[in-house]
This record gives structure tokens, C-alpha cells and sequence, in this order.
């Protein structure tokens, strides 16, 4: 078999895991937008906000302890305990509850029926607020995130592929776990809203809100829900991308990257979400080591964009997006 | 009125008509300086068809939208199962087993007709997701219970043909059937019906008097409903409450209402000389 096809075959899987980790972030962004209309730009820094609370939390740090120092004069860093993992997680689970009712509270509730754009622009404030909120609370210091998820070469893979092409595949243990997460948690989130009470509201909440209330669903209580889960979601990603690069502020752009994945997927589709994350992951390996060196590389930084762009041009609707058409 | 008073009265066909169900005392509604309704207090009694009538702007939807927890009156007060009804959200009055259908249909398009009647039981569903993975065992006996009234409802309407469809590629009187449905579903002990017949052929609208009066016999379900065609009202309904300009103006059986002089000036004009 010639190196180019090997080569590629290992891009080509690669690229697949990079594609489950904007499918995550898109995962977010699709579960807000069927259940209230709303296109939430803070989904990225949602994620963020995730990982520094988790962090936070296992290493132990006082909460805004900068501000803290700064007005009392003391100087309090840290509680000095470290909390396990998994009890952090549940822990930050909590806190993305209560963010969410607080989102909902205080935000959302009071612009039920306003106009699409507006929603929009409350999630940008939202974003930057709740940016600058993450920093305050827990430092803008690059971070590291390790929850006891595998890293480094996988040796199976290697030596398995080895033995078949006489060439190892570099596949990261910690990309195959995200892989394995996030299918979990999309079987997970399509049973809850296919088969459960809840879900079944969810989905009469994001199909019309009057026929939804006469047969006694509460909005906010479904908009809560609603925004745990994408809480839920982000906390995923932003564990991964954490682990896989640090907790840092440019986790909050991978939430750019989920918009060519929306345009592909459609907004209202979850196996949308998934479908277009692969695609962008695969295709931008794959378009980097195909055509890159051609131009100079980078492509990875606009080939997504440009992709979405055709397809806003041939189908608007996105794979799996509902079409819209108005009856006249 | 035929023998009404505290244990209700028998109707000219013969049915019995119960108690007092929900009591509306004195309700008044204003939008800013608009009086919608105005004063108005009538009771629904177990077990019949009660049919709110007027001429357009009458005000009736407004009431309905006061019973169903839409709108919340400036005065006056609910009475409902014989204990005063606290200011509620109108998903809290759905819980309470008052269940209704609206004059421009609100059905989840994007469902099938099953899935959109099945979310009619979502009042009876009681296991959340965790409940339902701890005890499987339960949770399927109550998915089938539902499911179970839901074919029941669908038989009884006739739309067994279209279970499946997508409720946005149906016609206009079959969804008023779904979302009749739908109503149905959550055996309400009050559904209301906004406009039932709206917008239908006189064919559709004898299909759906069937259909309410069906209902009424077969599950002896209390209907209040609302309708400005005033023939099908009076061939319907058991008591008759007519408004004007947000004003209770009469109330009675359709005979008795049909002889109203103040009524029939509001839908035949008033001679001015």
C-alpha cells in the first residue's frame, strides 16, 4: 500500500476525533436553540467557565481570592485540600445548574417573545460577562486540567497497525476516550428527550410554547433543564479540551468552530451536530495534508468557514435541518 | 330552568347534570383602558356543555384565556372543585385538569399526531428519567397505561389513519381533531374548546358536534366551549352564557336565551327610531 494512502487513513481517523470535540461544543449550541429559539454565543465560554470551576474546585482555590486579597489585604489562595476528581465534577455540575437558573432568572425570563436577534445579543453579553466573571472568580492564568483521563500514544493501535501497513498510527488514548464520552452522552441525550416526561416537554417547548403550556408544561422549568444540559455538554468539552490543551480563554473560540459545524449539521439537528463535527474534523485533516503544502498550510484556520459557506449557498437548511417553508 | 339547584338538574334528553364544578365570581378584565370583561360570574356544572357565545370582540376568548390561566383577572375571583383558586400559571391550571384547544390551533407541527396526543399524558407521567432507569418495571406499566389511553382517544376521534403523519402536513379539520385529541388525553376533568368549529365546512362542523357530543356522553366529560355560530351553539349546548361588549347580557338554556331580548338586539342591531 503506498504511504500517501496510510498516511491519509491516519489523518483521515485523526481528524475524526477533532471532529467529536466540535461536535460537542455544537451539541451545546443545538440543544438551546431547538428548546427556545435562542442561538447562545456563550456556549464556548460556557465550556470555559466549565473547566476553570472544575479546576478550581479539585485544586482547591478560594473562589475570587484576587479580589478578595485585593480589597482585605490578605492573602488567601487556596483552602489547601484537593478534592478527587469525580466529586469536582459533580461539584461543577452544581454550579452550572445554579448558573443556569441564574441565566434563566435573570436574563431570559424577561425576554420571552422578543425578537431572535435580541436573544442573540443577550448571549454575547452573557459571554463576556460570564468571561470576565470565570477570571475574577478563579484567575486568568493558563491552567492545567487533569482528571485522571489516559494520555499519549495509544500502544494498541500502533502495534496493531504496525503489524497490517508496517507503520504505527499516532492515535491519542485521550482523543479515543473523548470519542467514547461523547457517544455516550448523544445516545444518552436522544433517549432522555425521545422516551422521557422531560424530554417529551422539551421537545413540545421547543415546537410551540402556548400548545406546550395548556397541557402543563412549565417554561422555565424546561429552560432550566434545558441550559444544565447544555451546562452538562459544555463541562464534557471543556474536560477534554482542557486535558488535550490547558484551560485557557481560547476555549471559548472553538465556540467559532461550531458555527460551520451548525451550518452543515442544521441548528435543530442533534445528529446533525455530531454528523457536521465529523465532516469539519475530517475534512480539515484531511484538506491540511492534501492540499496544504500546495498553498503554504494553515488551511485548517479557513477551510471549515469556507466549506459552511457552500453550503449556505446550496442548502441553507444545513444535512439534517428542518426546511422552512412559509405558505402563502 | 328545569329543576336546577344544588345537585344539579336532568337535561330535555335526560342526562343528569351534577353539582357545581368551577364558579367564575364577578370577574373583571382590563388591558390598560380597556375593560375586556366586565363584572361577569357564571357557574359550569359537572357533567354538561357550556357554551360562552357573543358577537366578535364580545370577549369570550378573553374569558376562556381567565379559565385556563392565560390571563389573570384584575377582580374577582375562581372557584373551582369548591375552594377559590389562588393566582396560577396557566401550566399549573393544565396540572389541575383543565385542558383546552385554541381558535388558531396549537399543535406541535414538527411531531407525529401519536407523539402530539401522547404529550397530553405528560400531567399523568410521574417518573422522571432517573425514576424511570431505577425502576424499569414501573415506568413501562405507566408508558403503557398512557399509551393505552392515547389509542383510546385516537379510536374514539377516527384518526387512526394518520397516527403517524407529521401533524404539519395535515388539513386544517383534522388537526382541530388532533388537538381535540390532545385535550382528551389528559382526561380534564373541564376541557374548553376555543372556536371548535373555526374556519370548517358544514360538513366538518357536523363531524366535530358528533364529536363533542360524544365526548360528553361516552367519558362525561364538562365542556365549556366557545362559538359565534349560533346555530350549532343551541343544538349543542345544555346552558348558554351570551356576552356583549365584555358584559354578561344573558344566561340560560338555548331556548330561554333564543327569547332574551337584550341578546337578540346584540346579534340582530337595535332599531334606532
Amino acid at each position: 500500500m503506498p504511504e500517501q494512502l496510510i498516511w491519509g487513513m491516519e489523518v483521515f481517523l485523526n481528524g475524526l476525533m477533532s471532529g467529536v470535540l466540535y461536535a460537542l461544543v455544537a451539541l451545546g449550541f443545538v440543544l438551546i436553540f431547538k428548546a427556545s429559539g435562542i442561538f447562545n454565543f456563550a456556549q464556548g465560554v460556557l465550556a470555559l467557565f466549565a473547566a476553570m470551576t472544575l479546576v478550581g474546585i479539585m485544586d482547591g482555590q478560594v473562589p475570587f481570592s484576587n479580589l478578595i486579597n485585593a480589597v482585605f489585604g490578605t492573602e488567601i489562595y487556596s483552602f489547601g485540600w484537593h478534592v478527587p476528581a469525580l466529586a469536582a465534577i459533580l461539584l461543577t455540575m452544581v454550579v452550572m445548574v445554579a448558573l443556569a437558573w441564574a441565566v434563566n432568572y435573570f436574563i431570559f425570563r424577561h425576554l420571552v417573545g422578543q425578537e431572535p436577534i435580541i436573544l442573540f445579543m443577550a448571549t454575547i453579553g452573557l459571554a463576556y460577562f460570564l468571561e470576565g466573571f470565570g477570571d475574577i472568580m478563579w484567575g486568568a492564568d493558563i491552567k492545567n486540567l487533569d482528571v485522571g483521563l489516559p494520555q499519549g500514544i495509544n500502544a494498541t493501535i500502533d502495534e496493531v497497525t504496525y503489524n497490517i501497513f508496517g507503520y504505527g498510527f499516532f492515535i491519542d488514548n485521550l482523543d479515543l476516550w473523548a470519542t467514547a464520552v461523547a457517544a455516550l452522552l448523544v445516545i444518552a441525550l436522544v433517549i432522555f428527550a425521545q422516551y422521557s416526561k422531560h424530554g417529551r416537554a422539551m421537545r413540545a417547548v421547543a415546537d410551540d410554547h402556548q400548545a406546550a403550556l395548556s397541557v402543563g408544561v412549565s417554561l422555565n422549568f424546561i429552560w432550566v433543564m434545558v441550559w444544565s444540559l447544555a451546562g452538562f455538554v459544555a463541562l464534557v468539552a471543556g474536560i477534554m479540551w482542557g486535558t488535550k490543551s490547558g484551560v485557557q480563554f481560547s476555549l471559548s473560540l472553538i465556540a467559532l468552530k461550531a458555527l460551520p459545524v451548525l451550518m452543515l449539521g442544521g441548528f435543530t439537528s442533534i445528529p446533525g451536530a455530531i454528523v457536521g463535527g465529523l465532516i469539519i474534523g475530517v475534512g480539515e485533516k484531511l484538506f491540511e495534508f492534501s492540499v496544504g503544502p500546495m498553498v503554504g498550510g494553515a488551511t485548517e484556520n479557513w477551510f471549515a468557514y469556507v466549506l459552511a459557506l457552500i453550503f449556505l449557498v446550496f442548502r441553507p437548511q444545513g444535512l439534517f435541518g428542518e426546511k422552512i417553508i412559509e405558505r402563502v | 330552568m328545569k329543576d336546577m339547584d344544588a345537585e344539579g338538574y336532568t337535561t330535555e334528553d335526560g342526562r343528569k347534570i351534577g353539582g357545581v364544578l368551577m364558579e367564575m365570581r364577578n370577574i373583571t378584565l382590563r388591558f390598560g383602558g380597556v375593560v375586556a370583561i366586565e363584572d361577569i360570574s357564571f357557574d359550569i356544572r359537572e357533567g354538561e356543555i357550556r357554551a360562552i357565545i357573543g358577537p366578535n370582540g364580545a370577549g369570550k376568548s378573553s374569558m376562556l384565556n381567565v379559565i385556563s390561566g392565560f390571563y389573570n383577572p384584575q377582580e374577582g375571583e375562581v372557584w373551582y372543585k369548591g375552594a377559590k383558586r389562588p393566582q396560577m400559571k396557566p401550566y399549573q391550571v393544565a396540572q389541575q385538569g383543565i385542558a383546552r384547544t385554541f381558535q388558531n390551533i396549537a399543535l406541535f407541527e414538527g411531531m407525529s399526531v401519536l407523539d402530539n396526543v401522547m404529550t397530553g399524558r405528560i400531567r399523568q407521567m410521574s417518573a422522571g428519567l432517573f425514576a424511570q432507569a431505577l425502576w424499569k418495571g414501573r415506568a413501562e406499566a405507566e408508558e403503557t397505561a398512557n399509551r393505552a389511553v392515547v389509542e383510546k382517544v385516537i379510536d374514539f376521534l377516527e384518526i387512526q389513519h394518520i397516527r403517524k403523519t407529521p401533524v404539519g402536513r395535515l388539513p386544517y379539520g383534522l388537526k382541530k381533531r388532533v388537538e381535540l385529541a390532545r385535550a382528551l388525553a389528559a382526561e380534564p376533568s373541564i376541557l374548553l374548546l376555543d372556536e371548535p368549529m373555526a374556519g370548517m365546512n358544514v360538513e366538518e362542523k357536523e363531524d366535530m358536534s358528533r364529536f363533542i357530543l360524544d365526548v360528553n356522553d361516552e367519558f362525561g366529560t364538562t365542556i365549556a366551549l366557545i362559538e359565534h355560530d349560533m346555530g350549532v351553539v343551541m343544538d349543542l349546548s345544555d346552558r348558554v352564557v351570551v356576552m356583549d361588549y365584555g358584559k354578561k347580557i344573558g344566561d340560560g338554556s338555548p331556548d330561554e336565551v333564543r327569547k332574551n331580548q337584550a341578546v337578540i338586539d346584540a346579534y340582530l342591531g337595535v332599531a334606532h327610531d
